[in-house]
């Protein structure tokens, strides 16, 4: 718990006001956001009590955790947010009473805070139906990560799991269970699946999909009691059928009730069933206390378990005490109700429901579209006067975005080709795009954000990409299902502003990176100046090309050299020109312009004798020595003319090229695996030293890391890096897109239990389709956000060969593999290559007199009081940094 | 002996079909010219062979007085001499920085922060606060300073 000085002594009147949030779920960190939005937190002191051991987290996509999310992916609370604007989290530490006439709030740890505005966002707990043996040992609910790492704690020992509740939550969790490997049932009170959102023929499509996957459905029935064995842990579940299921786990997931003890005990109005009492502004009876989210009746009567109505709250919330700090001048609009609309993945399911979905409006009309071997099922309902009213999407739910927002409207389009599968549409008069949306039409739901939004992010912020648009608008920063339609609005705003977004590379060539390649493969063009003059921008044709699109094209050939008939030696001929410094002397370019050189360690092994030769090397020679993240050993301060002598005695030794140097892949990572460590479960060296070997060399658009770990306690990090390998008892798993440095991302599960062959199989084709697709210095990760489809088109098109591209990835991989050559042992080969390596031309003997060396440490550092004199101050300019 | 071929403020010309530069007089380097260099005290100091310059790409030469000159060799067959410090960091790097052209001007951009030098001014294109010497250059044909 962070330290908290004045923790009972509080805030003086007149001095800064105290605003006490209980409860930091997905909704208390809205509130926290909208409040900073509005510049209240630099006036007023926030502290919050949250009764989890961790700050908020996405809990709407829970279940994900099991497709290889960890709870830190899930994590919503940047700790840089809360410390930038002086939030006090209180971590593990539940308030337990609430004091309304002294405002003073007390916490389980005895912490007592006076506060001046109160906001309870409590959330919800599960309901737990009152059968007989319900606190066996193996009964569950399903609600935080905690309950999340019980269940797939328990499950280790078990076979069968029971899901009481069939809504919802019911079918995630059956989805989490299913996921942890068990036989699952799910028992449902009510006739169908997820009666609150679709109708009977949803629920029947739902349904049979569902059964498909080998689940079980039971509905109509209840849980009549769970029979424990002597231990008294679960052993079966008996039903209002009297039948029974054998089960060794019951997750009881039958929906949630509002949390509100607190407000009850101090003596706040809460609701016939539940929810404390809210006005429009959130704000309870008391003035000073608000109340938003699950826990909360809203003033339209109802208690809202999603999050977007909770989200609408927070804003609502935070705009009135803004206002009342007199920080706003537009007062906020009130919440006063909300859209129900959801769209979900439910076991793979898409499940959607919107607006009146039942059709209960007087004088409404279904139509309805059912293909019960695909298991798609969609209802419209359609009003007197012929406007959409709502509707009940299952197993294709693509349309919920463009239908969504027609609701209450007449459609462009007759009903009937609204619900017809694309290809059939599109001849009965065109699919529905989003362009036939109006300004206010909500695209993100999770956001609330209209399509007229979106507009003015590119007419008036010039946003020109998808994720330039999503930072600017959070649009497609929930749950993503809108990003298509994002895409959509977004290109047709470009082109009606005539097309003037120039994604050229640079000033010489209009294309994009991933253009020229494709020119460059198809017309096999290995010069540069050929390339230039023949397809670059006309006012760059017969010049230098640039510092940009130089090195650009020189590795695009590189990464094809031997496919389109070029030299496979990176410095041969015009190509030499093309490199960058680090690339043109083979070695990493330092600030005193000394160089640093990383002999390559496969996997991170390496012989005593090997490791003797790089001290003697780096003694002999004066070098810096620093072990690299990358598990090598770089070694610093060489000059330029000392590089060849260096490499002479690292080559002889059996050292080859680490390509620090190079857009290329660095190092494959490994921990000692199942050979030594007692966890271990594949052989992970083995697998690094043969990845780092198959793709030693391959030059891409930016630098490629990776690594294996031998089992799923992850010791080499994989998922932060480009391609990332964890062992599983079956195999191997392969996870893509991770990056570490400014913007860290956790690499995606691509596939799982790979076969060695399968596993190499697919990272040949996943990298050649990188090298193939992506811009100019842009990582994996960076490559899986912006490309449309993300993850899952790249999934398509590598596992399920989609394009039908996967022969050509894995021959081009192929022809890299047998054409790979050390650099340095041919640069060293040949007395030509061999003549850059000089620092003067005038005078060959002489070494660099700027570069020299003073003791730090038992080492060296290069002496800068050489290079002293004008310096200006450094600028950082894009492409710069490593 | 014949003297000086080309000369002018930067750069002399080693290829007859390059676009004329002022002073041009169309003379063509041989393999035993000389690529000589002003020192700022005036003499013409001869550093390499037209041949030891690669088209794209720098060398460095150092002067009598310690400072550190960079060459280069741009596509039109034009040889270009700047400072081989780069302001920013101090280091003497430049020739090994990219080259470039820019509306038909040629520069080049260091390679530690990639900021770009004009090469026929030595002014930089990214920070107008900043700039470099410049050079004068010529080809001499014959064998001197070889």
């Amino acid at each position: 718990m962070p330290p908290h000085p004045d923790a009972t002594t509080d805030a003086a009147p007149g001095t800064t006001p105290t605003l006490v949030l209980i409860g930091h779920g997905m909704v208390g960190q809205r509130f926290l956001e909208e409040l900073a939005d509005r510049g209240v937190t630099e006036r007023t002191r926030v502290v919050v009590l949250c009764e989890e051991p961790r700050p908020a987290y996405d809990r709407v996509q829970l279940t994900s955790y099991f497709a290889g999310r960890t709870p830190d992916d899930l994590s919503l609370a940047d700790p840089e947010f809360l410390a930038r604007h002086g939030i006090e989290l209180h971590l593990g530490d539940p308030a337990t009473a609430v004091d309304r006439t002294t405002r003073t709030v007390t916490a389980r740890s005895g912490l007592t805070v006076r506060y001046d505005t109160l906001v309870l966002a409590t959330g919800s707990y599960p309901f737990v139906p009152p059968v007989p043996g319900k606190d066996s040992a193996g009964c569950f609910v399903y609600r935080t990560i905690d309950d999340l790492l019980a269940i797939e704690e328990y499950a280790k020992n078990a076979r069968t799991g029971v899901v009481v509740g069939g809504g919802l939550l019911g079918l995630e969790a059956a989805g989490a269970l299913k996921g942890l490997g068990l036989h699952t049932h799910v028992v449902e009170f009510a006739p169908r699946l997820m009666a609150l959102q679709v109708d009977e023929g949803g629920g029947r499509a739902l349904r049979r999909t569902i059964e498909e996957m080998g689940l079980e459905v039971h509905t109509g029935v209840g849980g009549k009691e769970i029979v424990a064995d002597e231990s008294g842990a679960v052993a079966a579940m008996g039903l209002s059928d009297d039948s029974r299921i054998d089960t060794d786990l019951v997750v009881f997931s039958a929906g949630v009730r509002p949390r509100d003890q607190l407000a009850r005990d101090c003596g706040l109005p809460v609701g016939e069933r539940g929810g404390i009492v809210v006005d429009a502004q959130c704000r309870t009876a008391d003035p000073a206390v608000y109340a938003i989210g699950e826990c909360a009746l809203a003033a339209d009567g109802r208690v809202y378990g999603l999050v977007a109505p909770g989200y609408d709250m927070a804003r609502v919330t935070a705009g009135d005490i803004a206002a009342r700090l007199g920080d706003d001048t537009d007062g906020p609009d009130g919440f006063t109700g909300a859209d129900l609309s959801t769209k979900l993945k439910l076991l793979g399911v898409d499940v959607a429901s919107f607006g009146d979905a039942h059709g209960t409006t007087d004088g409404s009309l279904d139509v309805v579209y059912a293909d019960a071997r695909s298991g798609v099922y969609k209802k419209l309902v359609i009003g007197a006067g012929g406007e959409l009213l709502g509707g009940v999407l299952v197993g294709d739910a693509e349309a919920y975005g463009m239908l969504r927002p027609l609701t209450g409207t007449v459609p462009p389009l007759a009903p009937e080709q609204l619900v017809l599968p694309a290809g059939v549409a599109a001849e009965g008069g065109g699919a529905l795009g989003p362009s036939a949306l109006p300004d206010e039409a909500v695209l993100c739901n999770c956001h609330n954000v209209t399509k007229g939004t979106v507009r003015a992010a590119v007419t008036e912020h010039s946003c020109t990409t998808l994720p330039e648009v999503k930072k600017c608008t959070k649009a497609g920063t929930g749950c993503g299902s809108c990003v298509k339609s994002l895409t959509a609005v977004m290109n047709d705003e470009l082109t009606a502003s005539g097309a003037t977004v120039d994604t050229g590379l640079c000033g010489c060539f209009p294309h994009t990176r991933a253009e020229l390649y494709e020119v460059v493969r198809t017309l096999r063009l290995t010069s540069f100046a050929e390339l230039l003059d023949s397809h670059g921008r006309p006012e760059a044709r017969n010049g230098d090309g640039c510092e940009i699109c130089k090195p650009t094209v020189g590795s695009i050939i590189a990464s094809l050299a031997p496919s389109v008939g070029a030299g496979g030696y990176v410095l041969d001929g015009e190509q030499a020109a093309l490199q960058d410094t680090n690339d043109h002397f083979l070695a990493n370019l330092q600030r005193n312009g000394s160089y640093s050189i990383v002999p390559r360690i496969p996997g991170g092994e390496i012989t005593p004798e090997k490791l003797i030769v790089i001290g003697e090397v780096a003694r002999d020679f004066g070098l810096y020595t620093k072990i690299t993240g990358g598990q090598r050993i770089d070694l610093f301060g060489a000059r330029v003319d000392q590089l060849p002598e260096v490499w002479a005695r690292l080559v002889d030794a059996g050292f080859e090229s680490g390509h620090a140097y190079g857009k290329a892949l660095r190092t494959v990572k490994s921990c000692v695996g199942q050979t030594w460590c007692r966890y271990g479960v594949q052989d992970s060296v083995r697998m690094a030293i043969e990845l780092e070997l198959r793709y030693r060399g391959l030059r891409s658009p930016h630098k490629l890391k990776s690594a294996v770990s031998g089992c799923a306690r992850e010791c080499a990090e994989a998922r932060g890096k480009d391609f990332g390998v964890i062992a599983t008892s079956n195999g191997w798993n392969l996870y893509v897109g991770g990056n570490g440095g400014a913007d860290p991302r956790h690499a995606d599960l691509l596939a799982q239990d790979l076969s060695d062959a399968e596993l190499i199989r697919l990272i040949d084709r996943f990298l050649m389709f990188y090298i193939r697709t992506a811009d100019r210095l842009e990582r994996t990760s960076a490559w899986l956000e912006r490309i449309e489809g993300g993850l899952d088109h790249v999934r398509d098109v590598v596992v399920h060969d989609s394009l039908g591209l996967c022969d050509e990835l894995e021959a081009l991989m192929a022809t890299h593999v047998t054409h790979y050559r050390d650099e340095w042992a041919e640069t060293l080969a040949d007395p030509e290559r061999l003549a850059r390596f000089v620092s003067f031309v005038n005078a060959p003997d002489v070494p660099d007199p700027s570069v020299r060396f003073v003791p730090e440490r038992d080492q060296v550092k290069p002496d800068l009081t050489l290079l002293a004199g004008p310096t200006l101050p450094v600028r950082t300019l894009e492409g710069s940094s490593v | 002996m014949t003297t000086l071929t080309v000369e002018h403020h930067a750069s002399a010309c080693l290829t007859t079909d390059a676009p004329p530069t002022p002073g041009d007089t169309g003379a063509t380097a041989t393999d035993t010219a000389a690529v000589e260099i002003r020192c700022p005290e005036g003499s013409w100091l001869p550093v390499c062979g037209p041949d030891d310059l690669l088209p794209g790409r720098g060398v460095a030469a150092l002067l009598p007085d310690g400072a550190q000159a960079a060459l280069f060799l741009d596509r039109g067959g034009r040889i270009h001499a700047i400072g081989n410090r780069d302001p920013f960091t101090g280091a003497q790097v430049l020739s090994r920085g990219l080259t470039g052209s820019a509306d038909g001007r040629p520069f080049v951009a260091s390679p530690l922060l990639k900021q770009r030098f004009d090469l026929l001014t030595g002014d930089c294109l990214d920070d107008p606060a900043a700039s470099i010497p410049v050079y004068r250059v010529r080809v001499r044909d014959g064998a001197a300073g070889r």
